[in-house]
């Protein structure tokens, strides 16, 4: 298997320098107790692009993106994983590295809009006070941070006249957006999404794709989702993963027009999945 | 063509027969207690007054008020609590929020849950060996707060478990992914949504214990003292204690008392229950999410 996974990097982009890559996975396996769910995965993220994650159901596209934030470590040794994931370069299985700072760097989109029971201003402000909690920001400072992170997720306008609201009162489309906003004030390197319009409508799927494209270039996106339009749509390059392996990475536009993989044009063209 | 064939008609037929008989039960189990509290009120509500909550009793209980055992009570209930909230609730945040999912926290929980059936007396035994002798606290207030303390223990450790679990998992792993640590997850978004499921459970299963007997006659409940206590290392009058006495060993007591003093007994927890009802129903009105 080794060999063939090996083959099928080669269907990668070019290599790049690896300082040019915002997520750098090399030969990650990751077990589940004996349930392996990874198998010697690959993956390359360039800085400042938005990179798709799509494959059938099971196939460990949200391991491997919570393999990234280390966040599958909630677990417990239940949970091993080898090989090596870098972020921005620093290998982030280390064992210096401080969560938090991981954390910090790299955010986290889940499905169900997850805001917290508090006002939308104190959801903004929830990770940025965590980081920062040993300097001092006056009320206007904090204003600032607020505005300007709702105002790139494109919700300002929608919630500035009550910032002191219940979050979990707000429309999916805009907890969702809150979500992103959240992890905007601690300048994340990478943001990880997993399936983050599954939720919503066809109209705020839309938008939030829009959104995404705004954010891309200061940040790094990785996406999974389900919903193959939306690769097309919303990502530079996409990347396909069956029963815990990478099969073929690429461009958007070559892997949906000239898939090199069999398996891979079975699965755009709706085959299994 | 819609008309009820033979079958519909037997269904139906069944269908109110158990409806009846589950509403039965229904008023079964709600008339003992109806019957408990009108034949307290209709023979001891005449004795219960302003006065009778505040003299002390005299002649033995035969005359006077229940002012000691009252007062006793209610130390008993209150370093009850002091000593069990925060190490029921420190346990279960531990147990909820900390402890990996393994043998060794299943066999706890179990050991918590097996706890809450051992019977007061056993407690009452524990507590002699323990506090009054080998502590040399005396038959104290203490002693026999703390005895009711461990008694109480394992429901608080259970009411707080269920409130903290009751906040969804969703908004830890929110924290989580921030870069929150399990403490800070747990300070500011767990407990500010657990805290008034917290206190009112809490509240619930420990001011039960007032209603308790044995754990107390030993360790810290006397059956007869002039004065009110003046600190935790003293012994006290106690309601369930005082009833006990007057119905059991007191001759020629008068009924009104022994009702009197049962009913403001009774009062007393159902008041606490209905309070604690109250502030839940009030905050959970409050909250959503
Ligand atoms: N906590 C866990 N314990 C054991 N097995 C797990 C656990 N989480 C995931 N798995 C298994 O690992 C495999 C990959 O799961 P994962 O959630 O990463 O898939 P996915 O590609 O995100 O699927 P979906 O599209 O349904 O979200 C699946 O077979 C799943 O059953
Ligand atoms: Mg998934």
């Amino acid at each position: 298997m080794a060999d063939e996974s090996g083959a099928i990097t080669g269907a990668a982009p070019p290599k790049r320098p690896a300082a040019e890559l915002a997520i750098d996975v090399e030969q990650v396996s990751l077990w589940y107790g004996t349930f392996q769910a990874l198998f010697e995965v690959d993956l390359q993220v360039q800085s400042g692009s938005i990179t798709a994650l799509i494959g059938p159901s099971g196939c460990g596209k949200s391991t491997l993106l919570r393999s990234v934030n280390r966040i599958n470590e909630r677990l417990g040794d239940y949970v091993r994983t080898t090989g090596s994931i870098r972020v921005m370069g620093h290998d982030v299985l280390a064992d210096g590295v401080d969560l938090a700072q991981l954390r910090k760097q790299v955010g986290m989109v889940f499905q169900r809009p997850n805001p917290l029971p508090l006002s939308i201003r104190e959801n903004v402000l929830f990770g940025h006070r965590l980081h920062r909690a040993d300097e001092k920001f006056s009320k206007a400072d904090e204003n600032q941070i607020v505005e300007e992170a709702l105002t790139e997720v494109l919700l300002w306008d929608e919630v500035k006249d009550r910032l002191g609201q219940r979050a979990t009162e707000l429309s999916l489309e805009a907890q969702q957006k809150l979500c992103i906003a959240r992890l905007l004030p601690v300048k994340p390197k990478v943001i990880l999404m997993d399936e983050p319009t599954s939720a919503l409508d066809p109209k705020a799927t839309e938008t939030l794709e829009h959104l995404l494209w705004e954010l891309k270039g200061e940040y790094t996106i990785l996406i999974v989702t389900h919903n193959m339009a939306q690769a097309r749509r919303a990502s530079e390059e996409t990347a396909f993963m069956l029963l815990g392996r990478m099969v073929e990475h690429r461009s958007t536009e070559d892997l949906f027009l000239t898939p090199r993989e069999q398996e891979t044009a079975d699965y755009i063209e709706g085959r299994y999945g | 063509m819609f008309a009820a064939s033979a079958l519909n008609e037997r269904n139906r037929r069944v269908e109110g027969i158990y409806k009846a008989l589950f509403g039965l039960m229904t008023v079964l189990l709600v008339v003992p207690v109806l019957i408990i509290l009108g034949v307290l009120i209709a023979k001891g509500g005449p004795a219960v007054s302003f006065e009778f909550l505040f003299t002390p009793p005299t002649d033995q209980g035969r005359q006077g008020g229940i002012l000691m055992p009252l007062i006793g009570t209610i130390w008993l209930v209150v370093v009850a609590l002091i000593a069990s909230v925060p190490i029921g609730v420190a346990a279960a945040i531990y147990l909820s929020e900390y402890a990996p999912e393994n043998w060794l926290t299943r066999l706890i929980n179990l050991a918590i849950i097996n706890l809450a059936g051992v019977p007061s007396i056993v407690h009452a035994l524990f507590g002699v060996g323990a506090f009054v002798v080998f502590f040399e606290f005396g038959i104290s207030i203490l002693a026999a707060s703390l005895t009711l303390a461990i008694m109480t223990l394992p429901v608080v450790i259970v009411a707080t478990r269920e409130s903290l679990q009751a906040v969804p998992m969703a908004f830890r792993e929110a924290c989580w992914n921030m870069g929150a640590t399990r403490w800070q997850t747990i300070r500011k978004v767990v407990l500010p949504n657990a805290i008034s499921g917290i206190l009112t459970g809490v509240i619930l299963e420990v001011s039960r214990s007032a209603g308790e007997t044995a754990p107390i006659m030993f360790t810290g409940a006397v059956t007869f003292l002039p004065f009110l206590p003046t600190g935790v290392l003293e012994p006290t009058m106690a309601m369930s204690l005082h009833l006990f006495t007057i119905s059991n060993s007191v001759p020629n007591m008068p009924d009104e008392i022994k009702y009197g003093t049962a009913l403001v007994l009774i009062s007393m927890v159902l008041i606490m229950n209905a309070a604690s009802i109250a502030f839940r129903v009030y905050l959970r009105g409050k909250k959503k999410w």
